[in-house]
């Protein structure tokens, strides 16, 4: 099995076969998932912390039920950026929870970058749950497991993603994933979410600010969500938003038949996704929070389980 | 080696009092007590640092008086202007003498103060210009921070008065939004916030547009970008008084260098940012063509811990001055510059803007003397700076030229172990 990786940090340094490899590992995982009892003892001994430093309740959950359902001991950890200079610094907790035995940390972040800081300076191994707008590629993992049990191969699969691209580390570790495996990506938001130069950031990828253009034979459609918080000023309103960007069952119709939907969730049900779509067959949103546990449970076997040994 | 005089030749030069006595060849008209040899090494004029950050006082732990100054002479720096972005920041003569007093008892080169440009750094009222200019303010400047158009306006109208430089940090703070790295592929990539260089360049316009109006002249401090230089060029040819520094990273560095080896580094933080290759070809040229005028390091030296955290979190710039002559060099050695330039460019270049008689070794001039060897190779260790801010991208990387000798006022600040003050043959003989 090709498997090199101390540290999940992103899918750019992620080959074909590597990617391929955590997806092989999550199909075995998926298996014991539905076992009446779904424990093994793969990783007894091993200590797995989540440290989360942004309010997260799927990938949090989903992380420590993974670490539990392969026996691991999980200490979750919710802290707080600090903003005194004498705080605890980020290396500081990292330095403790690595004292602590830490064999894993799962580390969420609101600032990009972070998780690389705390690999530089720990023999754990750091499992990236997100980091500000940069990376977050669990969750890609996820979306191409996903789409991977439903459709088989991705190679030359239109895959589009919509919504606010210049904050999304979901919509850019998929495109290092789904790039890999040979999908052609779209990028759609409106300009100001979704600058051009992405096309030169990422070789291959195509920009397409008009949603319904975007959408034409579209085999799989990931819907972001729209953190108004963050895009007030970048945006003129909701209402816009929803009148041009949400994936509705009208502009779904422009894609490929059977084409499936995906969101990372929470859902703004209304906002960036009509509900009917949300809830529609065409839609992977409830089996990705399924899958979210086995890929999961991949990574951490991957990282601290027999592949070593 | 000394553009100010377009003396490029071997020579030898004669210093007392501190000062430059002679220059010629052969025996000097007096004979000197001691002899430094520095054949097949590059002797010139010490460097001019319009724009380092001393931290002195309040910061410390980051550099002081004497680390700052040390490292300066390490570097070949003879002389060096002092960013006021202190804790209290320099917006008055009493601090300005502070300053002096402290650089005359621990600095061990000359160390000019610069002087805020408003109150407290804030942007909103003008410091006593005419007042610290008499204590020895001998620019202004309220470096890190952007100033507005009534100060830029006010100052400028004082700066021809006075003849003193007003030195600008340019950023359009609306443009800016507080980016982290250059905007473009790299912040896109990185996921960090991204500072378009029309930041820097509509700051830059305004700038120049003002200097215009008053006939004040207005220095940019670090410029980064292509459209900034056109900026500055066309203020040039009309003669605007507009002059401005790149420094050694933005010349010697892009942004690539934030993708890889190490992503995130956060000692390539610096602002403004990293830019591209194509924007760091036109510093270079710019540099050789003369439009802009000076390197400056603007080393900024911070502690560890201002460093081992979050890219977005941590203070932004390097330590320099130890490392300048050594990556800039690289210039030379690719070709890209011819070495009499650079040396223009640290000594006369940034002396004729301060308007002092530094920057060369004319007779009768402060004997500032800087010796290096322009092909001597050495590797960055940043626990072996001697300034406190180890925060140096270059840890680790090999360096084609070396500061062996800095003289100031004829005295030898640095001397590297393999030179050594001599008692020439003649003397020895006589005692």
């Amino acid at each position: 099995m090709t498997w090199h990786h101390h540290h999940v940090l992103d899918l750019d340094d992620f080959s074909r076969e590597e990617i391929e490899a955590v997806l092989e590992t999550a199909s075995a995982m998926k298996e014991v998932l539905t076992r009446p009892v779904p424990k093994v003892p793969t990783l007894r001994g091993k200590r797995v912390f989540s440290l989360f430093y942004e309010p997260s309740t799927r990938t949090r959950a989903s992380f420590e039920l993974a670490a539990k359902t392969l026996s691991a001991e999980v200490v979750g950890i919710t802290a707080q950026v600090s903003s005194v200079v004498k705080g605890e610094s980020l290396l500081d907790t990292i330095k403790t929870l690595e004292a602590l035995g830490a064999d894993a940390i799962v580390l969420r972040h609101p600032e990009a970058g972070a998780p690389y800081l705390a690999a530089r300076y720990c023999r754990a191994s750091i499992v990236n749950a997100g980091d500000g707008a940069h990376a977050h590629p669990t969750q890609a993992l996820l979306d191409i497991f996903s789409l991977r049990q439903r459709l088989g191969d991705l190679e030359g699969l239109k895959v589009v993603i919509v919504g606010d691209i210049l904050h999304s580390r979901v919509a850019r570790s998929n495109i290092w994933g789904l790039k890999a495996l040979g999908a052609r990506v779209v990028l759609c938001g409106p300009p100001t979410l979704l600058p051009i130069s992405f096309a030169d950031a990422y070789a291959g990828v195509e920009v397409e600010w008009d949603l319904e253009r975007a959408l034409e034979g579209a085999g799989a459609v990931i819907a972001l969500r729209l953190q108004w918080e963050r895009q007030q000023d970048l945006i003129p309103s909701v209402e816009e938003y929803v009148a041009f960007y949400q994936l509705n069952a009208q502009r779904l119709s422009r894609a490929r038949p059977g084409a499936l939907v995906l969101h990372p969730g929470p859902v703004n049900e209304g906002v960036e996704i009509d509900p009917e779509v949300a809830r529609g067959p065409q839609s992977l949103i409830d089996e990705q929070v399924t899958n979210g546990v086995a890929v999961r449970m991949a990574l951490l076997y991957l990282l601290l389980g027999g592949a070593h040994e | 080696m000394d553009p100010g005089q377009g003396l490029d030749g071997v020579r030898d030069i004669l210093v007392g009092k501190g000062r430059v006595l002679w220059i010629g060849h052969g025996p000097p008209p007096q004979e000197p007590d001691k002899v430094l040899q520095g054949r097949g090494l590059v002797v010139s004029p010490g460097f001019v640092d319009l724009h380092c950050h001393l931290r002195e006082p309040g910061q410390e732990e980051k550099e002081t008086m004497a680390s700052g100054t040390l490292a300066a002479c390490r570097g070949g720096f003879t002389t060096v202007c002092a960013m006021p972005n202190t804790r209290p920041p320099v917006d008055s003569p009493p601090l300005v003498e502070f300053l002096k007093d402290k650089a005359s008892r621990e600095g061990l080169v000359r160390v000019l103060p610069v002087g805020a440009l408003t109150r407290g750094r804030a942007g909103k009222e003008l410091v006593e210009m005419e007042a610290m200019a008499r204590a020895g303010a001998v620019a202004f400047s309220d470096d890190g921070h952007p100033t507005g158009s009534r100060i830029m306006r006010q100052a400028l109208e004082f700066s021809r008065y006075l003849g003193l430089p007003v030195m600008d940090h340019c950023e359009d703070p609306e443009l800016a939004r507080e980016g982290q790295v250059n905007e473009g592929v790299v912040s896109l990539r990185l996921g960090l916030r991204g500072m378009p260089s029309q930041a820097e360049e509509a700051a830059v316009a305004r700038d120049v547009a003002v200097a215009g109006l008053t006939g004040g002249h207005v220095h940019i401090h670090h410029v980064s970008s292509q459209g900034s230089l056109e900026h500055i060029r066309r203020g040039k040819e009309k003669g605007v008084k507009v002059t401005c520094e790149a420094t050694p990273h933005h010349l010697t560095l892009t942004e690539d260098s934030l993708l890889a080896p190490i992503p995130y580094d956060t000692n390539l933080k610096v602002n403004p940012p990293l830019r591209s290759e194509r924007e760091r070809k036109a510093l270079a040229e710019a540099l050789r063509e003369g439009l802009i005028d000076a390197v400056a390091t603007d080393h900024a030296p911070h502690s560890l811990v201002d460093k081992l955290v979050e890219f977005s979190r941590a203070g932004p710039g390097m330590s320099n001055l130890e490392t300048a002559l050594g990556s800039l060099m690289a210039l030379v050695h690719r070709g890209e510059l011819d070495l009499l330039t650079l040396v223009a460019r640290l000594t006369i270049g940034p002396a004729r803007i301060l308007g002092k008689e530094l920057g060369s070794l004319k007779v009768g001039w402060p004997a500032d003397v800087v010796i290096f060897d322009p092909d001597r190779e050495w590797t960055v260790d940043p626990q072996a700076l001697a300034s406190r801010g180890k925060n140096t991208p270059l840890a680790g990387e090999k360096l084609k030229g070396k500061v062996m000798a800095t003289l100031v006022g004829g005295k030898a600040a640095y001397l590297d172990p393999s030179l050594k003050l001599e008692v020439p043959e003649s003397r020895k003989a006589k005692i």
